[in-house]
C-alpha cells in the first residue's frame, strides 16, 4: 500500500511540490501506507521531501516531461507498490498526465480538489466547480482513485525528516510529442501559484497607466492580473486574465482595481481568501465580494497604497 | 482530413448557480445551456479552419440526453458538417472518454478536438482520458495548431510560458484561448443545421468509476469593509493584523 504523488520539480522542489506531497501525506495517514513521491528529471533537494512526508522519491529521465512517459511512469511505480491513491498537482503538467493515468488505470478522477479526502464510508473529495462558483463532492467508487489538487489549496506541514532517493528502473516507452522550444513568459511570478495577486481593469484607461498596478505588485511581491477586456484589446498579455475563461486562481489577497466585478470576472477570483476592491463606483458589483474596499480613483488609491506597503516592509 | 469535435453543454455564463435535492442536484430552473465557451470559440472554429485549409470533414459528437441536440444544432449552424450523439448521461469525466474514444477509434479519426474544460466541471480531463484510451498523444492547452500533411506543431500553455510542440496524427488536442477567433452562425448557417445529419449512437460502456455525491455553495461572505481612501496605513493594518495575508 501507497499514496503515489507525482510532482514538477522543473524548477526546483517549489511550494507546489511540498503542498502536493503534503496532501499525500495527509491521505496516508487516513489510508494507510507510504507516500511515494515521482518526478522527472534529478532537481536539488529531493531528498528534502521528506520533511513534508515522503518515504521515497524516485526520479524518471522523462523527455522534456513527455505526459505519455509520465503517464508510464506514474502507473508503473503505483502498479509495484499497490498504490491506491495517486495524487498530482492541477497545473499544466496535472492536466496532461492525470486523466491519462485515471483512464489507463479505470481509476475514478477527482479534478481540483481542495481539500483532503473524506473517508468515512467511502471516499469522498471536494472539488471547485462551475468555475469556483460552487463545490462538488465527488465520490470515487473504483479501487484505484486519482486526486489532482488544486495550487494554494492547503499549506505546506514540515514534519522533520529526510526521503531516499532512487532512480526508476521500468520502461517509459517512447515521448509523444517532440518539444521545439520552450518561451519564457519573463520573470513573472506564475499566476496560478502567486499568494497575492495585484489586478487592474478597463477602469485603468490604458496600458500606459499599469506602472502603478506594477508598482504595488512589486512592492508586496505579488503577481499581476488583468480582467477580460484588457487581455482581449491587447493591453496586458492573455495569460494574465483572471477569470471563467481566464486562469482561475486562488491567492490569499487578490486586490482588484478598476474592475467591475462581472459575474465571470468573480468566477475565477472568488476562491481568494481576501479581496480587496478599488472602484471609483461605490455601486459596483465587485465590493459584494470584497472583504475590503475603497471607494476612489485607482489612479490616487494604488500610490498610496504602494506608499503604504513600503512603510510597513520597512518596519517589518 | 477528418476531425472530430467534442462539444458539451454548458450553464449560461450567467446562470444563478444553486441545487436542489438536498444539494444533490444542479437547480436548472431559470438556467439557459450554451456549448461549452472552449468548445465552441476555439475547438470547433479552428476545426473547421482546418477542414477548409486542407479538406476533409468535421464531425462533433456530444455524450449526453436528447435534449443537448439544441446546442448540438448550434455547432451545426456554426459549420460543422454533421454531429453524433452518444445517448447517455453520463455520470463522470471517464465514462465520457471511454463513449467518445470508442467512437473515435471505430471511425478512425486524425485529430479529435476537446476544450481546455468544460466551465461547469473544470475538470480538464476528457481529453487526456479520450488520448489514453486511443494511446495517442494529448496536446493539452494549446493555443495555437498548424497542420503540414500529417503533422502538426502547435503552442502549448506550460507553467510559465508556451512550449512549441510537434506530433503526428492521429491525435487529441485540448484548446485553451488563442486558438482562434469566435464565429457567429449566419443565417443560412442555422437553416442548413437543421437538415445536416444528427446520429444517435447507444452507449457503449456502463458504469462510472466517480460521481457528484452532492454539491456545496460558498459560504455567504461577510459585508465589505469600507476604507478611507486616504487611509492606506489602515488597510494594510488590517492586511496584516486581520485578515494575515501579508
Ligand atoms: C462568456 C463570457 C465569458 C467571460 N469571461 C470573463 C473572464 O474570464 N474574465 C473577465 O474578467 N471577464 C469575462 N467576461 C467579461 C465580463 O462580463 C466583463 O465584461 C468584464 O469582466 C469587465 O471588465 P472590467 O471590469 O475590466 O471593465 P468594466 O466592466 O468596464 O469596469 C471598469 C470598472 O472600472 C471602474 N473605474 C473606472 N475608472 C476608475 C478609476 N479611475 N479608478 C477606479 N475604478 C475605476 C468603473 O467604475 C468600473 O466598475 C466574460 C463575458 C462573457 C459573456
Ligand atoms: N458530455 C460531453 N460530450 C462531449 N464532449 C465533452 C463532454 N464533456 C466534456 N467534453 C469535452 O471535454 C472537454 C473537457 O471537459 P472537462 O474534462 O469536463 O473539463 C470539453 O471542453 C469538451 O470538449
Amino acid at each position: 500500500m501507497a499514496v503515489v504523488v507525482y510532482i514538477d520539480t522543473d524548477k526546483g522542489v517549489n511550494k507546489a511540490a511540498q503542498e502536493a506531497v503534503t496532501y499525500a501525506k495527509k491521505i496516508a495517514d487516513k489510508v494507510g501506507g507510504d507516500v511515494i513521491a515521482c518526478t522527472s528529471g534529478s532537481a536539488d533537494g529531493l531528498a528534502g521531501l521528506g520533511d513534508f512526508g515522503a518515504s521515497k522519491v524516485i526520479t524518471a529521465n522523462t523527455e522534456n516531461s513527455d505526459p505519455q512517459q509520465i503517464t508510464r511512469f506514474v502507473s508503473t511505480v503505483a502498479n509495484d507498490n499497490g498504490a491506491k491513491v495517486i495524487v498530482f498537482s492541477q497545473d499544466p503538467i496535472g492536466k496532461a498526465v492525470a486523466p491519462r493515468v485515471a483512464a489507463r488505470m479505470d481509476a475514478g478522477h477527482a479534478p481540483g480538489a481542495i481539500d483532503v479526502p473524506n473517508t468515512d464510508g467511502g471516499f469522498t473529495v471536494k472539488t471547485n466547480t462551475f468555475s469556483g462558483k460552487a463545490f462538488s463532492n465527488i465520490s470515487i467508487t473504483s479501487d484505484v482513485k486519482v486526486i489532482s489538487l488544486l495550487p494554494n489549496s492547503l499549506p505546506p506541514a514540515s514534519l522533520g525528516g529526510t526521503a531516499s532517493v532512487e532512480a526508476f528502473s521500468g520502461d517509459l516507452g517512447s515521448a509523444g510529442i517532440k518539444v521545439l522550444e520552450t518561451k519564457g513568459q519573463g520573470g513573472a511570478l506564475s499566476l496560478p501559484e502567486a499568494e497575492l495577486v495585484v489586478s487592474a481593469g478597463r477602469g485603468l484607461k490604458g496600458p500606459e497607466n499599469w506602472g502603478i498596478v506594477e508598482e504595488l505588485a512589486n512592492e508586496l511581491g505579488a503577481a499581476t492580473a488583468c480582467s477580460r477586456p484588457v487581455a482581449d484589446i491587447g493591453w496586458r498579455p492573455h495569460h494574465e486574465h483572471v477569470g471563467q475563461t481566464g486562469v482561475a486562481i486562488r491567492p490569499n489577497l487578490y486586490i482588484a482595481a478598476g474592475i467591475s466585478g462581472a459575474i465571470q470576472h468573480l468566477a475565477g477570483v472568488n476562491g481568494s481568501k481576501t479581496i480587496v476592491v478599488i472602484n471609483t463606483d461605490a455601486e459596483a458589483p465587485f465590493f459584494k465580494a470584497a472583504d475590503y474596499g475603497v471607494v476612489g480613483d485607482a489612479f490616487e488609491v494604488l500610490p498610496k497604497l504602494t506608499e503604504a506597503v513600503k512603510k510597513f516592509n520597512a518596519n517589518n | 482530413m477528418n476531425i472530430l469535435v467534442c462539444i458539451s453543454k454548458a450553464p449560461d455564463t450567467t446562470s444563478k448557480i444553486a441545487f436542489t435535492d438536498g444539494n444533490t442536484k444542479f437547480d436548472t430552473n431559470n438556467v439557459q445551456y450554451i456549448v461549452n465557451p472552449y468548445d465552441e470559440w476555439y475547438a470547433l472554429v479552428r476545426a473547421l479552419e482546418l477542414k477548409e485549409a486542407n479538406g476533409g470533414s468535421v464531425t462533433i459528437i456530444t455524450v449526453g440526453a436528447a435534449e443537448d441536440e439544441s446546442i448540438m444544432r448550434k455547432a451545426l449552424a456554426i459549420g460543422a458538417d454533421k454531429a453524433v450523439r452518444i445517448n447517455t448521461e453520463a455520470l463522470d469525466g471517464l465514462q465520457v472518454a471511454k463513449e467518445i474514444a470508442n467512437y473515435a477509434k471505430a471511425n478512425a479519426y486524425d485529430i479529435v478536438f476537446t476544450g481546455k474544460e468544460t466551465i461547469n466541471y473544470n475538470g480538464s480531463q476528457v481529453g487526456g482520458m479520450v488520448a489514453e484510451l486511443m494511446d495517442a498523444p494529448f496536446l493539452s492547452l494549446a493555443s495555437k495548431l498548424d497542420m503540414n500533411g500529417n503533422t502538426a506543431t502547435a503552442e502549448l500553455d506550460v507553467k510559465g510560458g508556451k512550449q512549441v510542440v510537434e506530433t503526428s496524427t492521429p491525435f487529441v488536442v485540448s484548446c485553451a484561448k488563442g486558438m482562434a477567433e469566435q464565429r457567429i452562425p449566419n443565417m443560412r448557417g442555422i437553416m442548413q443545421a437543421r437538415t445536416k445529419p444528427l446520429e444517435v449512437v447507444e452507449p457503449s460502456t456502463s458504469g462510472t468509476q466517480a460521481s457528484v455525491a452532492s454539491y456545496d455553495l460558498p459560504p455567504a461572505k461577510a459585508d465589505v469593509k469600507l476604507l478611507d481612501p486616504e487611509n492606506m496605513d489602515e488597510l494594510v493594518r488590517l492586511l496584516h493584523e486581520e485578515a494575515k495575508v501579508i
